[in-house]
This record gives structure tokens, C-alpha cells and sequence, in this order.
């Protein structure tokens, strides 16, 4: 197990190494921001002068020598844009966006899963049917429309809750959060929920799917046989079962959840990450995209790892393997 | 496909062949059967979109910016009646979200198909092969999940010109990875399970013991994972216009449509993006009406 | 669909109701966040409108861009070569400490040597020596005789010698060498998220009205609406044109509305024989149309420029016919907008010998002007029906940009026909004359934005004499008559003057600034 759990880290060095050539490189292609930064009244010399502060003057090549020499010491560079260090830009903006991410994971988990039970229970029914065809609609919609039509109705129409933004902020378990005050949970509602549409339908059919497909399947039909009751067979049985598909996905969506955040925190100008991401992206300051992706990539592997040993102690059947070992 | 498995039932349900066996399982569900045919209607509408529009919403000679947000049943300058309204541009919405129907489903299923295929390959290769070959594609889709499309959208984008096939480019290179670590994850559980061990006893070929055996447990998921692809990445498409980065302007997607309409919004003019996202979610939705039905019929596990 | 023309109607007249709890506290939605709160950091619009609010120029901008007193009570020059400026005394900066001339020598040194500034202030300082002659009292010379010195100067934010001159971006950051003179004073500065800023109540000059201003950076248009639909905010800058109407129309708000300095324009490849986006019918190689006189002032023509301020930008603009609108200095009195004429662009093209048409491609920012895609898409159309079939791109600014300077090889530009705009920051004449029509001189500093390579000696005698002459009245008759000449021979081909809106509240009133800038101070009750 130990041997595993190094030799995936070990391995997610190298990804994280071949992601920030790619992105790197690419990033390159697409351009630099120069003449978008500049004032327009800027001359040549002064243009040429910005290119040399941002170092774009020397082979890429060499620029790329001289972020990983950076990386060695923990430094991703200054931002373009700002001119601050990448990372603590990144970390600045790190906590919104996982609060965003953790909240719409806990309405993806907290709906999803009773409703995708009795979608799967009871699939007869008319209830049922309606959520199922309420999960058909959940990833129907694009969510910047979604997000959209719910300022609307519920800012702009309704009243009831802030249009956008961040809401006031409190410290609690020393954890300095939105989550701790009424304004900031207020504030917090619409865009957690906006992201966590797709999550909810994506929870549902899955649950659902694997409901039905265990019901048929010989130990259920032996527990049942066996005069347990159904809140035993399906708390227990069931749900063992059923959950790995969904600690998979689930796994794998809370890093797209991070990194997809960028429509919903646009929409409702939430200040996480992913904001700064979409910004720093159409701005093409690189050293901030590159060292978000980096990040990403890490937290990303990790997660995998982390799933693949829930994984294995969720179905024994499937060993931690790794062939090179 | 699951060709396997319908065919060895189908010896034992006597006459039928495998199709009408499928068939008549699939009419089961009359909302299933409603969406295909609402599927089917909207495919004739994408196909036949020149012959029955008024206007060619992408030749700029015929779109007039006097025409433009029209509310629906107004009438343009050159006389015919655009029940629909009109975009920003001045193009007949209902031209043009039969224009844009064509390209968004050409876009989603080209797309969906090639990732599928793609990932699909790259996942069995990977769960049978093992070694380092798993580690080398695993590795390779963790960086793949890990690039948000948009990233990959936009880098590429930028890299080859705006286009349809770019924007496919892009969505396959966006989800293929998915397909491959489903299929992966599936195929680890279904080899380790006795009856694959069974066969490899019995001496049957790899070939054999991938597409007979388990490709066919993996298809429950694969079509769960399939239908939100494909639907997701007609939405994606769109979300990549909202960001800027989609389609060219002058050829709309409906992507595109709804998200020129955004902007008109808050000024009441609904009709400009709220046509086209009911033709977007006609067409997802029974899209995957139909996907879901397909789902409980072909996955023999499922039999009532 | 009833529904939701339902619900506009009852959003029109049920929200707002509620007037905020603290009369004199504002929060005010930016369309563009400023990058940092380093005043000297990044010469760019949304910097220089935030710094405006805690630091204070010698001389200032009033909404027109008419410069009046700020930190320097008096100027002018006392020779050829030397500038005075008399300094105000008495004032103090927000930590208390006092304003004099060395605050002045070492904010002028500081402006252009900021260390990874993506936009330095290098552009006004250079060539030019500040002098300390006493306390209140200082001399800017330059090599030679520069009329444009006090325009400059008013561009120069003033920090603190004590707590600001060493100070680094990150201390500004934080706020700990954010001290200015100005209206207000520095609170909290998060990024993506808000700035906080509070009344100073020593101001020298008129005391804000509001105690404590917030500002929030929403960039998305329709969520700006509905921040101020909803009352979260009291005032919004960029109005997106679409909502105007609707907005015009809502009792309880009230909109503010200027026409900025900055000119849409076409900018047309005047160099190459062979422009990599002309092509002859069918796709072959042409000799570049684009470089006949005709050609050009056949592509005005069939702009119908009344149909794109009225549809496109839903009235919310003003056609243009030079590089600045009327009223500002340099302006020709001669020269009026284009008159859509496609039957005489028809008969220009055929006089050229381009009777049957070209194919061509018009490049455009998606993200950068008032509705530039749907301009861009308009020309299209309007050009595809005069014979020159169009093709329409537009990408976003971060790559446009680029691509359209030196995206070419030699680092040329790569685009034949673009689609651009031009603020006037110094707001006259000599800006756009200067930077777009002067021939591409790099040594000089001229025609760094010259994108279509235009060259044209006369207009570049005219404008070197301009900008050699102190006398107000000389130098804008020679502007003018440069404006003339380029504009004559299509040069460039102006669309609209941009007009700004701004929304708030009712009971509040924004006093509409030329240079689009969105400041708190302008910000009235009514």
C-alpha cells in the first residue's frame, strides 16, 4: 500500500511536470498579453520595454528554464497582470471556490442520492418518473442560462436572495468562511446550486441505475430471501454496492467541479479560482494560468488516489494494483 | 456492440430476429417512443433546413441588420413573416435555429461518437493490457481530466482558427478521457469477476474475451456516461460561445443563438435566445429519452 | 413566454423599493477591475480611474477632459524649454504628513520604473526633468519645446515621498504605502471581489458626499443589470446598449449618458500588393484593392452608419466622420459623416476596376468595444451587398490585439481590414493623429498603432509642426487641417463615437466623463 500510494506521487511529479510544458507551450501559442496590457498611447519603446519586464523577450525555451528553476524554490513567477506571485493570487482565491465546490457537493450528495434511491426503487412510479425527467432537464440546460434564469427569479423577481458576489465573512474553527453568517450562506445558495445541477442529475441517474441493477442480482434477492428488512438491505447491501460508480464520478467531479467552477463564478462574480482562471485565460497571463493548472493537475491525482483506495476498500475484489511493481 | 449477448437470446426467444426483439422491447416505453420520433422530426427539420426556410441565415447578402430584433410574427423587409422574431443580426430566428439545429447535433454527435470510440479503445487496452502500458494511458487521462475544456478549447481555438471540425477537435480531446477511465474502472470489477476467469480457461482468444464478454458489462455505464456526454457537449459547445471561444458568429450554432440572446435578456427580449434553448432542450432531452430506454433494454442484467 | 414578459413588467416596478440603510454609503458595480492599487502600476483606464480616488495629479481632468487645478494651483511655461508649476500648500496626506515638491520629483521618477508593470507611465515622462525649485514650487524641463506638458503631467498620480516612493506593488496591496492627498482614503482592497475606500475628511478641495464607497467588479453585463435591478448596487458603469431602453423607462432609476473620446473605426491595409485577406472572386490573389482611393471611399459609402447607431447600438451612439467628436481640441469644422450611398459605392468600385467585387475578410474584437462583433457583422453585410463578399472574424482582444499589430511576419500586421477603436486619453487631436494616421516610425514613437500602414508625408509634416507649437490657437488649426487630409484620403474610415451609459438609483445622478472613467465624486444626489 505504501509502496503504491509513493509511486503514484512519484508519478503525479511527472504529470505535473509534462501538464505545465503543455500549458507552457501552449499558452505561448496563443499569445502574450502585451498588447492588450499596454496603453493604447504607449510608443514602441515602451512596448518593447514591457516585453522585456515580463522576460517575453527571451526564447521560450529559456523562459520555460527559468520557471521550472523557479518552481524548484516554490516560486510560479509573477503574474502578468498583476504583478503579484501566482500563487498567492491562487491561494487568495482558493478557499471561495472550494467552499462553492464543497457546498454543491453536499446538494449533489444530499439530493441526489435519496432521490435516485426511490427513482430506482420504485421505478413505476409517477414520482419517479417526474425525477427522472427533472435529471434529464438538470443537464439539459447550459448552466450560464440556468444561472441566468435563476438571478432572475430569485434576485431580480422574487426578492429573496443577493443577485451576486460574496457575502460577509466570519471566522469560526479558525476558518475564516461565508459559510458561518446568514448573508454570506445567502449569497452562497444560487451559485452552489447552479453548479450542482448537473452533479444532482448526474447522482440520481447513477444511483437509480445502480439500484436497478443490483435488485436483480443474486444477494439482494438473498437478503431479501433471507427475511431482512428492506431498510437493511437497502442501507446496507444496496448501498455498498451502488456507491462505487458514484464515489467514482463524484471523485472525479469535485476536481472538475474546482476547475469548472469558472461559468458559474463568472455568472454570479463569485471571486474564487475559477474566476481568476477564465480571466487570467482570456487575458493570457501565464504564469497564473500555468500555476493554477499545476495546482489543479496535484490536487486532481490526489483525488484519484484517494478514490482508488476508497475504491479498494469499497470492493475488495479490486486490488490496489500498480504492474510495475 | 452488444451484438452477443441479443443474438444468443434471441436463439432462445424462437422466431424473432434481433432487431424486432429489440424493437418491441424498445416500444415498451411510449415516452421513449414519443422522443425518437421527435428526434427523428427534428433530424428531417436539420436535414431539410434549406427547403423550407425562408432565409440562409449564413449568407450575409440575405440577413439585413434593419431586420434585426424583430419580435416574433413581425415582417421583415424582404416581405416574408419571421414567426419566430429576429436575432441581433437580423436573422429569421426560425431560419436560423434550423441552420443551427444541423451544426449543434453534427457537432454533438460527431463528437460524442469519436469519443466514445476513442475512449473506449483506450480504455480496454488499458484495464486488459495492465503493466505499464495502464500506467502510461491512466496517467495520460488524469492530465486529460485535469485540462478544463475550455482551456483546450480556447488553446486550440487559438492554435487552428475557429471552425466546426476544431470545435469537434476540441470536445473529443475534452471527452474521451471519460469514456476510457469508465470503461477502465467497469473492466477492472467484470476481469476479476469468474466467469471472464472462466472463459480465458476455456482458451477463447483476447479479442474474444474483450468483445464477447467484457465490452458488454460495460456498456450500462457507458451508456449512462454516453447520453450526459453527448448532451453535455452540445451544452459545452454553447458554454464555450457564452466564453467566447465557440463557434464563428456568422454561422450559429443554437450554442451560439442563446448566447448572443443572453445579452437581450434583462430588455424583455425573450424570443431571441428563448427559441432556440427550447429547440437545444427538445433536442437534449429527447436525446436522452431515448438513450435512457436504449440503456434498459440493451443491459440484459436489467430484465424484467 | 407571457410569463417572463410578466415578470419584466412586475421587475420594472416592484424592485427597489427599498432605500438604503446608510444615506451617504455608495456601491458602485465596475465593468473592468483595476489590476492593482499601485497608483503607478498599470497605465490603463480602470487603474487610473480607481487611483483618482485616493491619489491626487497636479492638474486634473474635469468630465471633459478640460484640465483645472489639482495638487498645482498655477502652471505654464516660462521658456522654450522650462514648465513651471506652483504646488498648493497646506495639504495633507491621509497619514497626516505634509505635501511638497519632493513628493512631486519622486513620484515622477517612480511613475515609469515600477518594477513588472505590464504599462508603464513611461509614455508621459519621458524626455522630461523634474527640478525642485522650492518647497511649493516646481520646474519640468524637456529638450525640446512640448505644448502637451501640462496634458502629461494631469496623467501622473502623486504618492507620498515618506510612505509611498519605496513602497512596492505588494505595499500597496495591503495598503500600508497607500497614502494619497485625495477625496478619499484607502480600506481594503481584495481582488475579484471589492474595494473599499472611505471619505477623507481634510480634502483640500470639495469634500466628498459619500463616506464610504464600495466597489464591485462585475464584468458580465446582464449580471450587472440584475445587481442593480435587485439593490445590491446603487450605480453600474457599462450599461450594455440592449438594456437601455428598458431601463429608460423604469421609474426608479436614472440613467446618465456622455459621448466618450474614443472613435469605432475601420482601419484598411494601404501597404501590401498582396494582403493575406483580399482575395479576387473565387479565392485567387488580387492587386490589394484597398490601396485605391475609390475603393476606400467606396467601402464608407456603403456603410449605412444610421442603421448601426440606431440597431446595432440601439441609438446609443454617434456617427463619426473624423477621429474626435465635435467639441473636443483639433476637431475640423469640415468634416461630417459619410452618407450611406451603396449605388455610388457600386459605381466607385467599377471606376477602380473592382466593378464585380472581391472577397474579403474584416477581423474584430469580441470583447473589448460597445457591441464590436455586432458592428463587425453589420460591415459584413453591408459590404457582401455592394459586390465585396465579406467574410466575418472576431476572436477575443488577448489575441486579436496581437495579431492585428504584429501578428505577421516581421512582426507586420496580419490583418487586411480591421475593425478598432481609439480613446483620445490626452483628449485631442494630435492622440489619434499621432498614434493611427503618422507613418510607422518606431524610433520616433509614432504610428504604433498605425495597423494599416498608412504614410502619408504631408500629414506627418503637419503633425510634427503641431506638436512644435506652444500657441493653442496655431496648433489646433494645424490638427484640424491634418484631420483633414488623412480623413480625405480614407486614411482610416470612422463608424460611431462610443457613447457611455451609466445607471443608478433614482435619486442619484452620474456626471458622464469623456474618458469613460467611473469615479465616486461624480456621483450626485439629486
Amino acid at each position: 500500500m505504501t509502496v503504491f500510494i509513493i509511486r503514484r506521487l512519484l508519478q503525479a511529479i511527472v504529470v505535473v511536470f509534462l501538464m505545465s510544458l503543455i500549458v507552457f507551450f501552449g499558452v505561448n501559442v496563443i499569445g502574450d498579453p502585451v498588447d492588450m496590457l499596454i496603453n493604447p498611447e504607449a510608443d514602441q519603446a515602451e512596448i518593447e520595454r514591457t516585453i522585456r519586464a515580463l522576460g517575453l523577450d527571451k526564447p521560450i525555451h529559456e523562459q520555460y528554464l527559468f520557471f521550472l528553476k523557479g518552481v524548484a524554490s516554490g516560486d510560479f513567477g509573477k503574474s502578468f497582470i498583476f504583478g503579484e506571485p501566482a500563487l498567492k493570487l491562487i491561494l487568495h482565491h482558493m478557499p471561495a471556490t472550494i467552499e462553492l465546490a464543497l457546498v454543491s457537493l453536499v446538494m449533489a450528495i444530499v439530493l441526489g442520492i435519496p432521490l435516485g434511491l426511490y427513482a430506482g426503487l420504485f421505478p413505476d412510479q409517477r414520482i419517479s418518473r417526474a425525477i427522472m425527467a427533472g435529471s434529464i432537464l438538470g443537464f439539459s440546460l447550459p448552466t450560464f442560462w440556468v444561472g441566468l434564469m435563476m438571478i432572475m427569479l430569485f434576485a431580480v423577481y422574487l426578492g429573496w436572495l443577493p443577485s451576486t458576489g460574496r457575502g460577509d465573512m466570519a471566522e469560526f474553527l479558525g476558518i475564516r468562511s461565508s459559510l458561518w453568517t446568514r448573508d454570506g450562506l445567502s449569497h452562497l445558495f444560487m451559485p452552489a446550486l447552479n453548479l450542482a445541477l448537473t452533479n444532482i442529475s448526474l447522482v440520481i441517474r447513477l444511483t437509480r441505475a445502480g439500484v436497478r441493477e443490483a435488485m436483480h442480482q443474486d444477494y439482494i434477492k438473498f437478503a431479501r430471501a433471507k427475511g431482512l428488512t428492506t431498510r437493511r438491505v437497502v442501507g446496507v447491501h444496496l448501498m455498498k454496492n451502488i456507491l462505487i460508480p458514484i464515489v467514482t464520478v463524484l471523485g472525479l467531479e469535485f476536481g472538475n467541479l474546482l476547475a469548472f467552477s469558472v461559468v458559474t463564478e463568472t455568472i454570479f462574480a463569485w471571486p474564487g479560482m475559477g474566476k481568476l482562471l477564465i480571466d487570467s485565460l482570456l487575458q493570457l497571463d501565464r504564469p497564473v494560468v500555468v500555476a493554477y493548472l499545476m495546482i489543479i493537475v496535484l490536487f486532481f491525482v490526489i483525488i484519484n488516489l484517494v478514490v482508488d483506495i476508497l475504491y479498494s476498500v469499497l470492493d475488495p475484489r479490486v486490488r490496489l494494483r500498480d504492474q510495475g511493481t | 456492440m452488444s451484438a452477443g449477448d441479443i443474438e444468443t437470446t434471441a436463439v432462445e426467444a424462437r422466431v424473432e430476429t434481433p432487431f424486432q426483439r429489440f424493437w418491441s422491447e424498445f416500444r415498451e416505453s411510449t415516452i421513449a417512443l414519443i422522443a425518437l420520433i421527435v428526434l427523428a422530426l427534428i433530424v428531417l427539420l436539420a436535414v431539410l433546413a434549406p427547403w423550407i426556410t425562408p432565409q440562409d441565415p449564413y449568407d450575409l447578402a440575405q440577413v439585413d441588420v434593419l431586420d434585426g430584433k424583430l419580435p416574433p410574427g413581425s415582417e421583415a423587409f424582404t416581405g416574408y413573416t419571421m414567426w419566430l422574431g429576429s436575432d441581433g443580426a437580423g436573422r429569421d430566428l426560425y431560419s436560423a435555429i434550423l441552420y443551427g439545429l444541423r451544426i449543434s447535433l453534427m457537432v454533438g454527435m460527431a463528437s460524442g461518437v469519436l469519443a466514445l470510440i476513442i475512449g473506449t479503445a483506450i480504455g480496454l487496452v488499458a484495464a486488459y493490457a495492465g503493466g505499464r502500458t495502464e500506467t502510461l494511458i491512466m496517467r495520460a487521462v488524469d492530465i486529460q481530466l485535469s485540462f478544463p475544456a475550455v482551456l483546450i478549447a480556447l488553446m486550440l481555438v487559438a492554435i487552428l482558427g475557429r471552425g466546426i471540425d476544431k470545435i469537434i477537435i476540441a470536445l473529443v480531446a475534452a471527452q474521451w478521457a471519460y469514456y476510457a477511465r469508465t470503461v477502465r474502472g467497469t473492466a477492472l470489477v467484470e476481469s476479476a469477476k469468474e466467469y471472464i476467469e472462466a472463459a480465458r480457461c476455456l482458451g477463447l482468444s483476447h479479442t474474444r474475451v474483450v468483445f464477447r464478454h467484457v465490452l458488454p458489462n460495460c456498456m450500462a455505464p457507458l451508456i449512462v456516461i454516453g447520453t450526459v456526454q453527448t448532451a453535455s457537449a452540445i451544452a459545452l459547445e454553447s458554454t464555450l460561445s457564452f466564453l467566447g471561444v465557440g463557434l464563428r458568429q456568422t454561422e450559429p450554432s443554437l450554442g451560439v443563438l442563446i448566447s448572443n440572446g443572453f445579452e437581450y435578456m434583462m430588455s424583455g427580449r425573450y424570443w431571441i435566445s428563448f427559441f432556440p434553448g427550447l429547440a437545444l432542450l427538445v433536442t437534449i432531452v429527447s436525446i436522452n429519452l431515448v438513450g435512457d430506454q436504449l440503456r434498459d433494454v440493451l443491459n440484459p442484467r436489467l430484465k424484467r | 413566454m407571457k410569463s417572463i414578459r410578466h415578470s419584466l413588467a412586475i421587475l420594472a416596478a416592484s424592485t427597489l423599493i427599498s432605500a438604503p440603510a446608510l444615506a451617504d454609503e455608495l456601491t458602485i458595480a465596475l465593468a473592468s477591475e483595476p489590476t492593482a492599487m499601485d497608483p503607478h502600476f498599470h497605465n490603463l483606464g480602470p487603474n487610473n480611474a480607481m487611483s483618482r480616488h485616493i491619489f491626487d495629479r497636479l492638474i486634473l481632468q474635469n468630465e471633459k477632459q478640460q484640465l483645472m487645478p489639482g495638487l498645482a494651483t498655477e502652471w505654464g511655461p516660462i521658456d522654450d524649454l522650462t514648465w513651471e508649476f506652483k504646488l498648493r500648500q497646506g495639504v495633507k496626506y491621509h497619514d497626516g504628513s505634509d505635501f511638497n515638491a519632493d513628493d512631486i520629483v519622486c513620484s515622477f521618477e517612480r511613475a515609469p520604473n515600477v518594477p513588472n508593470s505590464p504599462s508603464s507611465f513611461a509614455t508621459y515622462t519621458k524626455g522630461k526633468t523634474v527640478e525642485k525649485v522650492d518647497d511649493h514650487t516646481i520646474h519640468i524641463k524637456t529638450a525640446s519645446p512640448y505644448p502637451l506638458m501640462a496634458n502629461d503631467v494631469s496623467t501622473i498620480p502623486i504618492v507620498s515621498s515618506e510612505a509611498g516612493c519605496d513602497g512596492t506593488t505588494e505595499a500597496f496591496n495591503n495598503g500600508s504605502a497607500t497614502i494619497g492627498t485625495g477625496p478619499f482614503k484607502f480600506v481594503s482592497y481584495s481582488p475579484g471581489d471589492s474595494i473599499i475606500v472611505e471619505r477623507n475628511d481634510d480634502y483640500w478641495g470639495d469634500k466628498p458626499i459619500w463616506s464610504k464607497v464600495t466597489f464591485k467588479p462585475i464584468k458580465s453585463g446582464p449580471a450587472r443589470v440584475a445587481a442593480l435591478l435587485a439593490g445590491d448596487v446603487d450605480m453600474i458603469e457599462g450599461v450594455p446598449t440592449t438594456d437601455i431602453t428598458t431601463l429608460a423607462k423604469n421609474a426608479d432609476l436614472a440613467l446618465s449618458q456622455g459621448v466618450s473620446n474614443r472613435v469605432i473605426y475601420l482601419h484598411l491595409d494601404h501597404d501590401r500588393a498582396d494582403s493575406p485577406f483580399v482575395k479576387a472572386n473565387g479565392g485567387g490573389a488580387i492587386d490589394n484593392p484597398l490601396r485605391k482611393l475609390e475603393v476606400r471611399q467606396a467601402i464608407s459609402r456603403a456603410i449605412n452608419r444610421d442603421a448601426i447607431v440606431d440597431r446595432v447600438m440601439e441609438g446609443v451612439a454617434i456617427k463619426a466622420g473624423q477621429l474626435l467628436p465635435e467639441g473636443f481640441f483639433g476637431v475640423s469644422d469640415n468634416l461630417s459623416p459619410v452618407g450611406y450611398d451603396p449605388d455610388g459605392a457600386k459605381e466607385l468600385l467599377a471606376k477602380a476596376g473592382v466593378g464585380d467585387g472581391f472577397e474579403l475578410t474584416i477581423h474584430g474584437p469580441n470583447d473589448r468595444y460597445i457591441n464590436d462583433s455586432k458592428i463587425a457583422e453589420a460591415i459584413g453585410q453591408m459590404l457582401t451587398r455592394i459586390g465585396i463578399k465579406t467574410q466575418v472574424e472576431t476572436m477575443p482582444r488577448s489575441v486579436y490585439f496581437k495579431r492585428a499589430s504584429r501578428g505577421g511576419p516581421g512582426e507586420t500586421p496580419e490583418f487586411s481590414f480591421i475593425l478598432v477603436g481609439w480613446g483620445a486619453g490626452s483628449g485631442e487631436a494630435s492622440s489619434p493623429l499621432k498614434s493611427l494616421i503618422a507613418t510607422h516610425t518606431p524610433d520616433k514613437g509614432w504610428g504604433a498603432s498605425n495597423r494599416g500602414r498608412y504614410s502619408n508625408p504631408e500629414v506627418d509634416a503637419l503633425v510634427t509642426k503641431a506638436l512644435a507649437t506652444v500657441d493653442d490657437e496655431d496648433r489646433e488649426a494645424l490638427l484640424a487641417q491634418a484631420t483633414e487630409i488623412a480623413i480625405n484620403d480614407a486614411a482610416i474610415i470612422p463608424l460611431h463615437y462610443q457613447v457611455n451609459t451609466w445607471a443608478a438609483k433614482k435619486g442619484l445622478k452620474y456626471i458622464a466623463r469623456t474618458d469613460e472613467a467611473t469615479l465616486a465624486i461624480g456621483v450626485v444626489k439629486e
